[in-house]
């Protein structure tokens, strides 16, 4: 899995981080995603999917 | 999988393409149509009022998919396709044209539309901010006509007037309540937000409703107001909310109300599901019926009624979210975590108004039922918990004040918590 971010499309909604706190994070002076984890472990295919589905900005793309 | 062999989606936005995309996801393999009234492929509205109207983003930016993971759900996909009716009988959808698409099961996704001014659907330069067609044509309005007048303090009234100073229009903005975004924020939130919006240069009038709209051989020339004033404008932006296209369900026997009327599961009846904006569902945390107009509800709930029609009635799960939507007004960005409507109560968890940086906890009946921060996002994220759990309110309080104290050696800025009413 290789996900990709567009920062400047992320609202800073923090969803991602509820989905997958494994996987992305926000930074702390304005909430754009962080990824954490580029490539991750297959059991957080699931979440991460989900966190790219219910994005509000679509700023998460994910390749598998 | 023996059913659906056949799944119709009606309405192409957020939420009938997370229907689509959940669809596939869960490994449904059949035929999937997506009907989207409008003539694009589903694109996003949020930055309608935000990057659009700024003109810091080319329309395209607003796809919400590219054209290959599009073609990658095998979908049949038509833009363009009004849905005039529904035969719950044959298992139709029946198209503008006559043309009719059958489907074994169907999601409802068809959304919201603006509310307009009656009598000014011919108007020149009254403008409503829905579409990408409805945005384009505003911004082209505002490049003609150098002063505008919001009609709504909502939060499309209140971006829009700050996008539309920033492009160097005079604006005013007319609310007929006492601030800007008070009927959702309270009034504290409020009056900050009329002082940054009056630091701005717009000119606010609030208490006050539009009566009418002026005009001068199919112009408009400004707007009337309900105390007998008039504010000349060549432009009037109506922002005074939207409601749900559900006429052409009329009949079908799907139940209708407030939107379609689900139940928990978004089910509205033998193999109908709905989705979004236009879904209305008993919330199984509080036990009463909504209906929410976000962006993350539409996404959330698309793929929520994706689940649960493949899961089928024995083992569909109820849907329950803590609703999310955020705001852009210059350099504010308001977040919202839960629903702050009718709220009792009110008070600062972290930062100040007056820094414009807080985090802040709303109350109903004794219980969290929201919290807002604003330019704080990673420190709102952990008083969601407090809403998702409907905590108590003089315990979440505790809580809060507890979290600040542990952070409150790193942080200059902290405040001690005020309470107060929310209005």
């Amino acid at each position: 899995m290789k996900i990709a971010i567009e920062e400047d499309k992320c609202c800073g909604a923090g969803q991602c981080v509820l989905v997958a706190p494994e996987v992305f994070d926000q930074r702390d002076e304005d909430g754009i995603v962080v990824l954490l984890d580029p490539d991750p472990p297959q059991e957080q295919y699931g979440n991460v999917r989900e966190a790219a589905a219910v994005c509000p900005a679509a700023a998460i793309e994910v390749r598998e | 999988m023996t059913w659906p062999r056949s799944v119709v989606v009606v309405g192409a936005s957020a939420a009938g393409l997370a229907a689509a995309e959940g669809l596939r996801r869960q490994g449904y393999d059949g035929t999937l149509t997506l009907l989207g009234e409008e003539e694009h492929t589903p694109y996003d509205r949020p930055p309608l009022s935000k990057q659009l109207l700024s003109g810091s983003w080319e329309a395209e930016r607003l796809a919400l998919r590219t054209p290959e993971a599009l073609s990658g759900l095998d979908l049949d996909l038509r833009p363009g396709s009004t849905a005039m009716a529904l035969d719950t009988g044959t298992r139709e959808v029946v198209l503008a044209g006559g043309s009719r698409v059958a489907y074994e099961a169907l999601v409802v996704a068809t959304g919201t539309r603006a509310r307009r001014l009656p009598g000014t659907e011919d108007v020149t330069g009254v403008h409503v901010l829905r579409t990408l067609e409805d945005a384009l044509a505003l911004k082209a309005g505002l490049a003609l006509a150098p002063h505008l007048v919001v009609v709504g303090g909502g939060f499309v009234g209140a971006e829009a007037a700050a996008v539309a100073r920033g492009l160097g229009c005079e604006v005013t903005l007319v609310t007929d309540t006492p601030q800007p975004m008070s009927d959702a924020l309270g009034s504290d939130v409020g009056a900050m937000l009329r002082q940054v919006h009056a630091e701005h240069g717009v000119r606010i009038e609030t208490d006050v409703s539009v009566e009418r709209v002026l005009s001068d051989r199919g112009r408009a020339t400004g707007v009337a107001l309900s105390d007998g004033r008039t504010v000349s404008a060549g432009a009037v932006l109506v922002g005074i909310g939207a409601q749900p296209n559900v006429e052409w369900l009329a009949g079908s026997g799907v139940p209708l109300g407030n939107g379609v009327e689900c139940d928990a599961t978004l089910c509205a009846g033998d193999g109908v599901w709905a989705a979004g904006d236009v879904a209305s569902w008993p919330d199984p945390v509080t036990g009463t019926r909504i209906r929410i107009e976000h962006r993350t509800n539409a996404a959330e709930q698309g793929l929520a009624a994706a689940r649960n029609l493949l899961a089928g009635p024995g083992a569909a799960k109820p849907f329950s979210t803590v609703p999310y939507v955020w705001s852009d007004q210059y350099d504010l960005k308001i977040q919202i975590h839960g629903l702050t409507r009718g709220a009792d109560q009110f008070t600062l968890v972290d930062g100040s108004l007056e820094q414009r940086k807080f985090t802040a906890l709303y109350g109903k009946g004794g219980r969290v039922c929201a919290a807002v921060g604003v330019n704080m996002l990673r420190p709102l994220r952990a008083l969601r918990a407090l809403v998702a759990a409907r905590a108590p309110w003089d315990e979440a309080l505790a809580a809060a004040a507890e979290a600040q104290t542990s952070t409150s050696s790193t942080s200059s800025d902290s405040n001690p918590a005020t309470t107060g009413r929310a209005r």
